[in-house]
């Protein structure tokens, strides 16, 4: 009888854990990368292979080094590690995921406190860290296909006004476009998003005011004039869907109160939109997360709810 | 989402509720065991004196202890026989406390002081004083005194009197059977606090899995015209007070207030049923229905068991444990207590007894937070559990304050929800205590 557990109450829990949740993105991720690999080829899995392998072999260094216990069973490092290679085009030298992988893990995850504490989205940190180091790698796009020939992504073709080489709507849907490995189909991601929806391991907060916001303000001031940009085609290209269903919504580097989700998602959409029509570069996806990233704690302060029967103090 | 046909609230989770174990069991009256232990205190409030000594020889009803305060509620012997001692003893929600241990005669001898009364004829005042005198406190789990809440300052207009039949802790089905066994009972104790309050409409209000309690409720309500049953969605926490209410009637409880803010008075359906047993028969509150249920145990039932019945008695008559037991819990798994020994008995707020073995009972290790603000979409109270928790493992019991910790009503949904199993409940709770001392230690020095 003395084996009694006395523990402060509830004392059930739901079935959910970190390692379903993550296993679940794994999951929606998938249908994603089967199609990179059908546009790009074998080129693709070994990038995601090393990316993968060197974003667990650094999670498990990093908490071995800091004598945090080993997670590397959660399925974050491999979810991290899947994305830094999404976020890759095919032609990249294998030493760049692998840094990626490192850097997403050890700099941007494991120095600032492990799962749940980073400030940034890892595998966004760490591309925005390559695109500044080595911005030829980076930026070198083939178009789907055995002989790989070199190419513009559909957003580059925007920025420089050449519509005429744009692949159609239909392409830019089911991938067959140049781009990252992970972005090229929405298709594909729409399809894990779908999952990941059903699941409730995302809400429709920030994904949906993300897109809309670019669909919207990419439609009114990304033309030649006022409404005449090409809102609906936008939503499509670039890393957009990858971003909103798969990063954007990372829990730690976005805000937990629902106030804060929409805004999140407005002001990614918002600077998305803005590099992607008055910016340098051509793809605003990363920086605008990242950004958002940053201000999670100010929104998280700012929109606190209301409690249930709040009374106002002033009457 | 409240949704048009079944009444509900915001936030809340749905955990498995394991109540096919006994919700189709009728209530069974289990024969008194040879010793009872009447603990002093039972209730929110002044704790009782005895009233009796040592060696006296006492009646089944008798009045035994007396609580001082007008917050308190006497205490009466669940079986007539000797004082044997009075004591410290385990109890079910102290800890320990002061007890007194009653040998049964078994003779079952009724205390001369029970007498029948007739509801008509009873002016409001005197129902109050015999329910205040038959001990009657809250049922459902809070053990607050009945006829404080029946005596609410004159500023104070009711207008509505709620029933809580939502019984929405797993595994619990004590509200569920006396529903279906008891209907009559319970709207006899309804129309009571209808008279005492003078109150024109009455609600109970019943989670949907539990049909037949609807049904059966609903045939004897039928007779009065202000009496309405309301189904409600099978939801954790359909039962608490505040989410009850604004579920049936739509109305908000204030932060920081109490049901009566907003004209209304919350009453459990087995709380109703005690006032009708003191009404109709003169009976003080010297038992109750329990629910003694869980994998831990042989024979899940529900019992009619008398006040001071040690839980070891009653798991015996119940066929003994099973497996390997991990916990013993008194009430449901959300929000009842664990407990360190069966030695234990049977208070007038113990619903029941849920014996968890090693394979309901978690013990997975604590992992970092990953911020999926599940704990923020469950909070029926719209509170930022994960802050609370970080803000009060931190000790920074100021910011806790300021994110309003004192309005949780520690239902525990958050912990239950957080897949990286933080003791959110647990954390948050530690805040409340000193969120309260902190303002105590205030008021004082002002």
């Amino acid at each position: 009888m003395n084996q009694l557990i006395v523990s402060s109450s509830p004392h059930i829990n739901s079935e959910e854990t970190v390692e379903k949740i993550m296993r679940d993105v794994v999951i929606a991720l998938i249908p994603a990368g089967i199609a990179g690999v059908y546009f790009f080829g074998g080129r693709a899995i070994s990038i995601i292979a090393v990316s993968v392998i060197f974003a667990v072999i650094t999670e498990w260094a990093m908490q071995k080094l800091y004598k945090r216990a080993i997670t590397i069973d959660d399925w974050s490092a491999v979810v991290t590690g899947i994305l830094v290679a999404y976020n890759m085009p095919p032609t990249v030298p294998l030493w760049i995921p692998a840094l990626g992988s490192v850097i997403a893990i050890g700099l941007i995850k494991q120095v600032f406190g492990g799962l749940g504490h980073n400030f940034m989205n890892p595998a966004l940190g760490a591309r925005a860290i390559l695109l500044a180091c080595w911005p030829v790698h980076m930026t070198t796009w083939v178009a789907p296909g055995a002989d790989a020939l070199s190419t513009a992504t559909p957003l580059e073709l925007l920025k420089d006004g050449v519509t005429a080489e744009l692949p159609t709507l239909w392409d830019a849907f089911i991938g067959n476009k140049g781009g990252c490995i992970g972005e090229t189909s929405c298709l594909a991601l729409i399809i894990g998003a779908v999952y990941l929806l059903y699941k409730g391991i995302i809400n429709w907060r920030i994904p949906f005011t993300y897109l809309g916001t670019v669909a919207l303000f990419t439609w009114i001031f990304g033309g030649d004039g006022l409404f005449t940009g090409a809102g609906i085609y936008n939503l499509f290209v670039g890393g957009l869907m990858l971003g909103a269903f798969y990063m954007a919504t990372d829990y730690a580097t976005s805000p937990v109160t629902p106030k804060g989700q929409i805004i999140m998602g407005i002001g990614c959409g918002i600077i998305t939109s803005i590099i992607r029509i008055y910016g340098g570069y051509p793809g605003g996806v990363t920086y605008a997360i990242l950004m958002m990233n940053v201000a999670t704690p100010l929104i998280d302060k700012y929109t606190i709810p209301s409690i249930y029967g709040e009374v106002d103090e002033d009457v | 989402m409240v949704g048009f046909d079944v009444l509900s609230f915001l936030g809340g989770i749905h955990p498995p509720y394991h109540k096919e174990n006994t919700q189709a069991k009728p209530i069974e009256k289990l024969e008194p065991p040879g010793v009872v232990v009447i603990p002093l205190q039972q209730h929110i409030g002044a704790s009782c004196d005895p009233v009796v000594k040592v060696g006296d020889v006492i009646k089944k009803g008798q009045k035994i202890g007396e609580s001082r305060g007008f917050v308190g509620a006497p205490i009466h012997s669940s079986v007539s026989g000797i004082v044997k001692s009075i004591t410290m003893s385990p109890h079910p929600t102290l800890g320990q406390g002061m007890a007194i241990i009653v040998e049964n005669d078994g003779l079952d001898q009724l205390d001369d002081s029970i007498r029948g009364n007739d509801l008509d004829s009873l002016p409001p005042k005197e129902i109050v004083d015999i329910i205040r005198e038959s001990g009657i406190v809250g049922m459902g789990g809070a053990a607050f005194p009945t006829h404080v809440k029946l005596s609410p300052p004159s500023d104070k207009e009711i207008d509505t009197i709620i029933l809580n039949g939502a019984e929405c802790e797993p595994y619990l089905t004590t509200d569920h059977r006396l529903m279906v066994e008891h209907a009559d009972h319970i709207i006899y104790g309804l129309r009571t606090i209808m008279k005492v309050l003078g109150v024109k409409n009455a609600y109970i209000g019943i989670e949907d899995n539990k049909p037949d309690a609807i049904e059966a409720i609903k045939k004897v309500a039928r007779r009065y015209k202000n009496i309405h049953v309301k189904v409600l969605k099978t939801k954790y926490p359909q039962g608490a007070e505040k989410q009850l209410i604004e579920a049936i009637i739509g109305r908000q409880v204030p932060s920081a207030g109490l049901p009566m803010d907003v004209g209304v008075v919350v009453n459990n359906v087995a709380t109703a049923a005690a006032i009708s047993n003191a009404i109709k028969d003169g009976m003080p509150l010297i038992e109750r229905v329990i629910t003694v249920t869980g994998k831990g145990v042989s024979e899940p039932k529900n019992l009619l068991v008398p006040i001071g019945t040690p839980f070891s008695y009653i798991i015996d008559k119940c066929g003994g444990t099973r497996g390997t037991l991990k916990k013993v819990i008194s009430g449901g798994p959300m929000m009842g207590l664990a407990q360190y020994t069966l030695d234990v008995p049977v208070v007038k707020g113990t619903s029941g007894i849920l014996l968890l073995t090693s394979e309901e009972v978690q013990t997975s290790k604590e992992q970092n937070c990953i911020r999926c603000a599940k704990c923020v979409e469950v909070c029926p109270i719209n509170l930022m559990p994960l802050m609370l928790s970080a803000y009060s493992k931190n000790q920074d019991y100021e910011s806790c304050e300021r994110l309003n910790v004192l309005d949780c009503i520690e239902c525990g949904s958050c912990s239950y929800i957080c897949p990286a199993r933080k003791p959110l409940m647990q954390n948050i709770r530690i805040a409340k205590r000193e969120a309260i001392s902190r303002r105590k230690k205030q008021t004082k020095r002002h």
